[in-house]
């Protein structure tokens, strides 16, 4: 009861910041996956354009998505795309949602260094993550239980990923994590395990290896950290990252995701481990005059 | 000028009868604001569902579930554990302090103790991420560190300030004449605290127990950060489990509003609610039977 309560506490202090700071602050709120990636642009724009203030902050996508609904932010980034039902009570709540995209990601499946398994098909990390294999002798590797690191329900990841790789429901032995890097963390101790971040995080990250992932067991094996794969769409798990925005944007708003669309912003992107936008979604981007 | 200080003496009598009462509207206003949104989800999902479904899925790929064993489980272990860590070292360090430290000592660890109950949850928490898991990891050759294990020793942390400083109170309180004829009666120190001064403080050290229990049941942060948090039905200590209180802080922040996983969370909320609140009205009893056998 006491959390309950202080949770109403937290939940009135960020409202009443918010509502507080809106006046001439951009908010951008939601992915954990790409919430570096923003905070980057942020302040690389912020120091070009003096007086111009952006707060970024994480939660997870369902969370940016939600804030965007209720009028809490302006700009709601997201790993996965606006689902029906949140369509639905945008519309009810008259927020239309735009949808640029701002980057690629090659969502990464890493396991344990001292793994040495190398590459998974698309079918077989499915399996491994609604629990039906649950040994990696059944994946060419050495007879230990595998362990699950995934994220929670708020995360754009957690959602991709179910309607990408798994086309089913998690295994309920999975833990569940608060962001990209507690996964690498607890892959990088657990010898057993296995988990599924963001390209920007896989990079970087030592004592991992990241998986090669083909799509079917013909198909041809292609690594997240290349370059060319991903952008030709042949790396199975790629997925467009989003910025959402009520209607077509106009004044600070439209400056801001200009600059993240620019060759400058785009140069961030590729620094933060993710991949520039294809001419394919340049084009979705520009009905919205960017 | 008696009639002045009359009424300055009534004015007083009633601000703290507001105070009083503005508590308790607090406390049915919470009551009832729990009851009224968790109540419309049991439109959806019946009562018997509700308490035996193995697992709580409203995000699920095909058909939502909501479960409340499994997390119910999961709180009532991680705070058992916690207890069981807790009360032995609580007690332990109460008579310490209450009989066998010189008064020097007594001074600097009482403040000391109480400053542990200032540490914030998420420090704790992330003590659970950083040192306790790695260490759980080395020591039992569990696979990860983030399990039911961890959120209990982290839980018995926070819990044991309040049972240390309300244990310590009702020793100090057992009559000196216990005591005294204890010790003329021949038996030792240790005799003397075990055997008399305990027994005779039972109630009190029980209600300080209670309560200790209610402060770890209710834990948010600290659990949501170190227990790993999976769905599953808990099997043992050594895995994950995921808590009432972790359940609502994840899942508040994404819900859709007025949908039944909106209610149902407010559900999960009453539940605990009424748990704690019995827990607390427990010990609130235990704890007067000891006050007033004192008298």
């Amino acid at each position: 009861m006491r959390s309950v309560i202080k949770l109403g506490m937290a939940v009135a202090g960020v409202g009443l910041l918010a509502t507080a700071a809106s006046a001439d602050m951009l908010q951008v709120k939601g992915s954990d996956t790409i919430i570096n990636l923003v905070q980057k642009e942020a302040e690389v724009y912020m120091q070009q354009n003096a007086g111009a203030k952006i707060s970024v902050t994480g939660g997870g996508s369902g969370t940016g998505i939600a804030a965007l609904i209720n009028k809490k932010c302006a700009i709601a980034n997201s790993s996965r795309a606006i689902n029906a039902k949140e369509v639905e009570s945008a519309t009810s709540s008259g927020v239309a949602p735009s949808r640029i995209v701002i980057a690629i990601d090659g969502l990464s499946v890493v396991v344990n260094g001292s793994n040495p398994l190398n590459k998974l098909t698309m079918d077989q990390i499915g399996k491994i993550f609604r629990g039906e294999i649950q040994n990696w002798s059944e994946v060419g590797g050495s007879n230990m239980p595998i362990n699950l690191y995934g994220r929670q329900s708020n995360s754009g990841t957690y959602g991709f990923f179910r309607e990408m790789v798994l086309k089913g429901e998690y295994s309920s032995k999975m833990n569940t994590m608060n962001g990209n890097s507690q996964i690498v963390e607890a892959v990088k101790a657990d010898p057993s395990g296995i988990g599924y971040i963001g390209v920007g995080y896989a990079k970087n990250a030592s004592g991992v290896t990241i998986l090669d992932v083909a799509m079917g067991q013909n198909g041809s094996y292609k690594s997240p950290l290349d370059k060319a794969a991903v952008e030709a769409g042949q790396y199975p798990i790629a997925r467009p990252l989003y910025q959402y925005v009520n209607g077509t944007p106009t004044g600070a708003i439209k400056d801001f995701l200009s600059f993240e669309l620019s060759e400058q912003g785009q140069r961030i992107v590729e620094e933060e481990g993710f991949y520039p936008i294809s001419a394919e979604y340049k084009e979705a981007n520009a009905k919205f005059g960017l | 000028m008696t009639m002045k200080r009359q009424l300055k003496e009534k004015l007083i009598e009633w601000f703290f009868l507001l105070n009083g009462i503005l508590v308790i509207l607090i406390l049915g206003g919470i009551f009832i604001l729990l009851l009224k949104n968790a109540l419309p989800a049991f439109r959806e999902v019946s009562l018997k569902d509700f308490v035996i479904s193995p697992i709580w899925n409203p995000d699920a790929y095909d058909k939502p579930t909501y479960g409340l064993l499994p997390m119910l489980v999961s709180s009532l272990m991680v705070t058992v554990g916690a207890l069981i860590v807790a009360i032995p070292l609580g007690i332990g360090t109460a008579a310490y302090m209450s009989d066998v430290a010189r008064p020097r000592v007594r001074e600097i660890v009482k403040p000391l103790v109480e400053i542990l109950a200032g540490i914030p949850s998420v420090v704790v928490g992330f003590l659970g991420i950083v040192l306790v898991g790695p260490f759980i990891t080395h020591l039992t050759g569990a696979r990860n560190g983030l399990n039911a294990l961890n959120g209990s020793i982290l839980l018995a942390v926070m819990a044991l300030p309040t049972i240390i400083s309300l244990s310590e109170d009702a020793l100090a309180s057992v009559p000196r004449a216990y005591e005294e004829a204890s010790l003329a009666l021949g038996a030792n120190k240790w005799q003397t605290v075990v055997r008399v001064k305990i027994p005779a403080a039972a109630s009190g050290i029980l209600a300080a127990c209670m309560l200790g229990m209610g402060r770890a049941i209710g834990e948010t942060m600290t659990v949501l950060m170190a227990t790993g948090n999976a769905a599953a039905f808990p099997n043992s200590f050594l895995g994950p489990v995921k808590t009432m209180t972790s359940t609502i802080a994840i899942e508040l922040g994404e819900v859709a509003y007025y949908t039944t996983h909106f209610y149902m969370l407010f559900a999960v909320g009453l539940i605990l609610f009424i748990i704690t609140f019995i827990i607390n009205v427990i010990s609130d009893i235990v704890f007067h039977k000891h006050t007033r056998a004192q008298l």
